[in-house]
């Protein structure tokens, strides 16, 4: 059983990403974001369940929908919302925006925007861990849209045949854009797929944080003791639009508010309250917190400055003429 | 000094990086006991072993995109890529991961990483294996594009290419794979991006890639007999190009032609002819500036029709003889 104090870990984290979340819409709403964003709200269990069961020095690849990837890795909310808002103080000095947010010095190492396009460099760093003879894992985050990409044939073939150390996460939220896992996915489970490659395959409710933790600690495990590869796919929902041009039009508000009497927040506290593992005044301290680390982060992005028009042509080529 | 082929030379490149550094690999289909399509990298299995001589499932785009996973960790992988044609298969993980990565990670992470693959026409082997691909990614920022013409620049442009911190693409001639020349036994590198004057002469400038600086060459010494004196200019690295020294050739011989295989319309040719147009060697010019590149058409199998459809010594010579005999002015 978990330590009361990463339990509590981790509902501060899942809580730390909503808020990041909540916050950046609210900042999208008052015109402050120049680009668009995908959210993960309802998504909050897997990246951090996950996140969790890895060890600080193993490796993790992101998506289009990442900002739960990057906070549940540790990444710094100041440098995140000023990305956001393109700064230069911002993770990527405002070239990449809330896609591309990465932190190589917490091995995060990219968020692609090309759906699946991850998956092989992910392999890759498995690879050369492999290489390298080194022991950490990597895991690798892709959506329920990249399992229909050839890349992730491809690569999960390549991490078989070659045993590397690598979970490939599935984070399946129902829907790649607009459309239902049912209408482009024949098999019950996207889990199930992992049979063609000759791997462990499981398939876990991604409300659960727990449970999300247990399947990837133990995919963890085997692969640093050599076990090779494990696809896991977590349910799970994303309760806001694909992304901000996201009018709804393809699922009914039943069906979300359904989906929201599972949230893995909500129950998490109640389930940490039952086991006597976290009270109301603890709860209230751990939300003011959150609350001052997001209003820091704001005043941090909204005080920073823009990046240089001097620096336009920098970080094309490494060894370029940039500083 | 001591001859030897392209493909030798470009064999011992990628043996002596192996030799000198851990981190070096390379990747692709059939490049173990095959040696590859074309016996590239024959025996290097035998010496450095499956780890580092990886035999890769026909999962272009895969195995590139691990290369560039491996790249990010720290490693210097080299992909072989059977036939450019095929590079089509790579392109999402060439042109929105390895290109883009560092800029869009505000400088974060380096990318050393090459591909390698033969291109061209001249082996019969029709549409979707003789393409002529120097231009396909050409318009991509973050990239570096090598086109060596002769053993010599192969092998000390594939290290430079190794040991460069970007992701390189090296573009080998199938026709050029047989081509004998010297290459000294010492360690030696080219430099990229440093274009080369590779005959001196006075009356044309020349500007070729590939293949096509061998038949620049040939094309010269004809039309020396005639008493055209024709400067020949191979920039070798294409991306990021250096113009200086065709901007003074074209200021010392007035004329310019450019001679390429891939197709005429969007080739580099266009690039290359805008740069001189927007430089002051414009001012120095007494002729048109002519292209000849590849017709606008899939390469065809029929020996004749496959010849007629990329620039041959003889269309440079008679190309350059109408551009030096006329009196434009006239």
């Amino acid at each position: 059983m978990l330590d009361r104090k990463i339990k509590i870990e981790m509902l501060k984290r899942m809580m730390l990403i909503r808020a990041f979340e909540e916050k950046a819409e609210e900042l999208f709403m008052r015109n402050l974001v120049h680009g668009t964003m995908h959210l993960s709200v309802g998504e909050e269990a897997v990246a951090v369940g996950s996140i969790f069961a890895l060890d600080r020095e193993d490796y993790i690849t992101s998506t289009h929908r990442g900002h739960g990837h990057m906070i549940a890795k540790g990444g710094d909310i100041k440098k995140m919302f000023a990305e956001f808002l393109g700064k230069d103080t911002g993770y990527c000095h405002g070239r990449g925006g809330s896609m591309h947010i990465a932190d190589f010095s917490l091995n995060n190492i990219g968020a692609t925007g090309i759906v699946g396009a991850g998956i092989p460099i992910a392999t890759g760093a498995a690879f050369a861990i492999k290489y390298m003879r080194r022991k950490e894992i990597v895991l690798c985050f892709f959506g329920d849209g990249a399992a229909n990409e050839g890349t992730f044939y491809e690569s999960l073939n390549m991490a078989s045949i070659w045993n590397l150390p690598i979970i490939f996460m599935c984070e399946n939220n129902m829907y790649a854009m607009s459309s239902p896992v049912s209408k482009f996915i024949p098999t019950p489970n996207i889990s199930d797929r992992a049979k063609s490659f000759s791997i462990p395959g499981v398939t876990v409710d991604g409300m659960d944080v727990i449970a999300v933790y247990e399947v990837t600690k133990e995919a963890a495990d085997r692969a640093r003791n050599g076990g090779g590869p494990t696809l896991i796919e977590a349910k799970t929902y994303r309760y806001k639009g694909h992304s901000k041009s996201d009018k709804n039009v393809y699922r009914t508000k039943e069906e979300i508010e359904e989906w929201k009497k599972k949230d893995p927040i909500v129950n998490f506290i109640k389930k940490l309250k039952e086991l006597g593992d976290l009270d109301d005044k603890t709860l209230e301290s751990i939300k003011n917190d959150i609350e001052k680390t997001i209003e820091e982060g704001v005043n941090f992005a909204l005080n920073s400055k823009e990046p240089s028009p001097d620096t336009l042509m920098w970080y094309v080529y490494a060894n370029g003429d940039e500083k | 000094m001591r001859v030897i082929t392209y493909k030798e030379a470009i064999r011992e490149a990628i043996r002596e990086k192996m030799i000198e550094d851990e981190r070096v690999f390379i990747i692709g289909e059939d490049i173990g006991v095959y040696g590859g399509a074309f016996g590239v990298t024959m025996g290097l299995i035998d010496e450095f072993g499956p780890k580092r001589v990886v035999d890769a499932p026909m999962s272009e785009a895969s195995f590139t995109g691990l290369a560039i996973g491996a790249s990010i960790l720290g490693l210097r992988p080299t992909v072989e890529i059977m036939f450019a044609d095929f590079l089509t298969f790579t392109a999402d993980q060439i042109i929105n991961q390895a290109a883009k990565l560092r800029f869009m990670t505000g400088g974060q992470v380096k990318i050393p990483l090459v591909v390698r693959s033969p291109q061209g026409s001249g082996t019969g082997a029709a549409s979707q294996h003789s393409q002529n691909t120097e231009a396909w990614f050409f318009n991509i920022p973050g990239l570096k594009i090598v086109v060596p013409s002769n053993p010599y620049d192969a092998k000390g442009l594939l290290k430079s290419s190794i040991e460069d911190n970007n992701p390189v693409i090296f573009l080998e001639h199938k026709l050029l794979y047989s081509l004998k020349g010297e290459v000294p036994e010492e360690d030696y590198r080219v430099p990229l991006s440093k274009t080369k004057i590779v005959k001196e002469g006075s009356d044309i400038t020349v500007v070729s890639t590939s293949i096509m600086v061998q038949r620049a060459i040939q094309a010269s010494e004809i039309l020396e007999r005639e008493g055209i004196s024709v400067e020949v200019i191979d920039p070798r690295t294409i991306k990021p190009m250096d113009m200086e020294p065709i901007i003074e050739s074209v200021k010392k011989t007035h004329r310019l032609l450019v001679v390429y295989e891939g197709c005429l319309t969007g080739g580099i040719g266009g690039e290359i002819v805008s740069r001189i147009v927007e430089s002051p060697a414009f001012l120095y010019l007494d002729a048109p500036i002519m292209r000849i590149g590849g017709k606008d058409i899939p390469i065809p199998y029929n020996r004749n029709l496959e010849k007629l459809s990329v620039p041959q010594v003889e269309d440079i010579v008679k190309k350059v003889r109408e551009i030096v005999s006329e009196d434009w002015y006239a």
